[in-house]
């Protein structure tokens, strides 16, 4: 069996700022980690291998720093790393990022199952994972809370839905988005650490994909556009209380009163 | 290709200028300054320094923004109970459908709820598309997503719209992929432009960052909504619109996935619906500290939640959390205690009618949002006016 899980890196602090006045973004250091939601999709690709002895491929697009979370993948037991690296890649949106991870998982090969986590922290948009499926044309299944069994045609699943849940069997290929209560993920290991140092990561540009319309890649394959970005807006009426704690409470109190959520009900 | 070029003989100080980049794309190499593929194209270096970098424009290709007309709702339901987040998407469709004179078309798709559709009808709708089948009867992607494409060739909306639910989530990006087009997810403030570009607005890059997004070339426009960020119009029993029956060919309805079993959970209060909500933030020390913070919400009838880094301890349930990674929220009142008020936690709770924040740090980013900000220790103010609500009960 082969396994695909597709990971990001993401900025390891959320405190990016827009400079009111000057409308520069700040952003305090520039260290970046991977995207949590990421690990539950490693682990329980791992959690497969440990029962069939499935390959685990990793898949991530960006800079070459991004080998730094490939390398972090290795420490954990997945066994190849794969690159999407070039600069006709950038400012990809959700669409051109899903079209080019299509891309390279189809030149990594057969994937049964592909796992992605459930969104990034960066983006928080969870979109990638289905517009992958749609794109290697295989169903998918998101929130995915539990894997029931691993079969040998198919893999049984728990979907999780606000009010309830869905048990699915889904035929191979597919790709499925796990939720972050699914397991507990291991730490990186330090005899895998020192196993895999000098581990190849495979770097695919767009010269190694089948399609090379560059036209379908980065900015130009994006047909959303960010047209500005701004600090958000905060509110207009608003007040600001100080003193003591006794004064404030108090203040409270009658606050509350007022707009009738405590005492006269 | 579009690209940004660098006039190197006016990069000098490649220190300061590799600052510029939010995103750390620039690079400094012995060939000169470099952008790598980190890249966002957010064009800051260009607005900065217009004179060392330009951005390269690029052709693509347009759609005839004319043959795209419509707004279109999903309506998102189980079991033929309508989300509330439907409602609230025809009403913000209604809104956005009068400025350019379309009409609000809503799609509902599944099995024996014929009967429920002409409630988007009530709330304003002109028209409710249904596909009423066996093989709908619970949610599958695939035909799923194949009922949707047919709704959109039948009738070419410029927008649709979809709530940001488990299934909103699934489906949307699914099918904007297979129209290859735009889909900007968790939108909180929608517009629209006389040429019918939809003005799409988020927040992004996972900082305290707003991103105003455009489709300007691409139709049809998918935006995904959380619950509560738009409210529902008042519904009409009088009602104008239509309800027309739809089929689809059985054969494009098949799938890979096969639904086993689906179990209920058990039923509880979810702090979308609360209309009091007490939030607890990185300021709780210690577990047994949640005492006040559960204190002041008996005695007011509130719920509680937190933010994500008090979810992570464990104090409080995952489904209580507030913000991007969370829920979003829209009560009358919200009081948070302790809470910092990152953009991704306040993109979920901005739209409270009513904002109180308590916070030892005067310069805490909540106050910006909050209608009323307390300079205080939750330690202390909290005990304190636990005893005067008791005291005033009495």
């Amino acid at each position: 069996m082969n396994i695909t899980v597709c990971i990001k890196q993401v900025p390891g602090t959320s405190e990016v700022e827009v400079d009111e006045k000057t409308g520069v973004l700040k952003r305090e250091g520039v260290d970046s980690k991977m995207n949590p939601f990421d690990l539950f999709a490693i682990e329980s690709a791992l959690r497969i291998k440990a029962q069939n002895n499935a390959v685990i491929n990793i898949l991530s697009m960006g800079p070459p720093q991004t080998m730094e979370i490939i390398k972090e993948s290795f420490m954990m037991g997945a066994d190849n790393g794969f690159l999407l690296s070039d600069m006709r890649f950038a400012g990809a949106d959700v669409l051109a990022t899903a079209y080019a991870l299509s891309q390279g998982i189809r030149k990594i090969g057969d994937s049964d199952l592909i796992i992605c986590g459930k969104q990034t922290t960066d983006g928080d948009t969870a979109q990638v994972g289905p517009e992958i499926a749609e794109f290697l044309n295989i169903p998918h299944v998101t929130n995915v809370r539990k894997i029931i069994e691993i079969g040998e045609n198919d893999i049984s699943l728990e979907m999780d839905l606000p009010h309830s849940v869905e048990v699915v069997k889904v035929k191979y290929p597919c790709l499925i988005t796990v939720e972050k209560d699914i397991n507990q993920p291991r730490l990186p290991s330090f005899k895998l650490k020192l196993a895999t140092s000098d581990k190849e990561i495979t770097v695919f540009s767009l010269d190694d994909f089948e399609d090379q319309n560059e036209n379908n890649y980065g900015l130009a394959g994006s047909p959303t556009q960010v047209w500005k970005i701004f600090p958000p807006e905060s509110n207009n009426t608003h007040e600001l209380w100080e003193g003591d704690a006794a004064h404030l409470s108090a203040k409270l109190h009658e606050c509350l009163t007022k707009m009738k959520f405590t005492g006269g009900e | 290709m579009p690209m940004i070029k660098i006039y190197q003989s006016k990069a000098q100080n490649h220190d300061e200028l590799i600052k510029l980049c939010p995103f750390a794309a620039i690079e400094s190499s012995d060939n000169g300054l470099l952008i790598n593929s980190a890249c966002k194209m957010c064009k800051i270096c260009v607005k900065k320094e217009p004179e060392i970098f330009e951005f390269i424009e690029f052709e693509q290709v347009e759609v005839n923004k004319d043959l795209w007309h419509g707004i279109a709702v999903y309506i998102d339901h189980v079991e033929g109970d309508i989300h509330p987040v439907s409602f609230e998407l025809i009403g913000k469709a209604k809104e956005l459908a009068a400025k350019v004179n379309h009409p609000v078309v809503c799609l509902m798709v599944g099995h024996n709820i014929k009967g429920q559709a002409y409630k988007a009808l009530e709330y304003g709708a002109d028209e409710v598309f249904v596909y009423d089948k066996k093989e709908l009867e619970h949610f599958k992607i695939e035909p799923y997503t194949a009922v949707l494409e047919d709704f959109i060739n039948k009738t070419k909306p410029s927008v649709v719209l979809v709530g940001g639910t488990t299934i909103g989530r699934s489906l949307a990006p699914r099918a904007a992929a297979r129209f290859r087009t735009g889909l900007t997810a968790d939108c909180t403030i929608l517009d629209i432009q006389e040429n019918t570009d939809l003005d799409q607005i988020r927040p992004a890059f996972g900082g305290n960052i707003m991103a105003h997004i455009n489709t300007p070339k691409h139709r049809p426009q998918f935006a995904t909504v959380r619950y509560k960020i738009f409210s529902a119009p008042e519904k009409s029993k009088d009602y104008q619109g239509k309800l027309t029956e739809c089929d689809i060919c059985s054969s494009k309805l098949e799938s890979n996935i096969e639904v086993l079993e689906i179990r209920k959970k058990a039923k509880e209060v979810s702090i979308e619906d609360a209309e009091v909500i007490i939030v607890a933030g990185r300021a709780i020390k210690k577990q047994e500290d949640m005492d006040m913070i559960y204190k002041l919400a008996d005695s007011i009838g509130a719920q509680v939640a937190g933010t994500r880094s008090l979810i992570e301890t464990g104090w409080i349930d995952p489904k209580r959390q507030i913000g991007l990674s969370g829920r979003t929220v829209k009560p009358e009142l919200i009081i948070t205690c302790g809470v910092s008020g990152a953009i991704q936690f306040v993109a979920g709770m901005n739209n409270s009618a009513f904002i109180v924040a308590i916070n030892s740090d005067k310069n805490a980013p909540i106050f910006k949002h909050a209608h009323v900000g307390i300079v205080g220790d939750i330690y202390e103010v909290l005990p304190q006016l636990n005893a005067k609500i008791q005291e005033a009960a009495k």
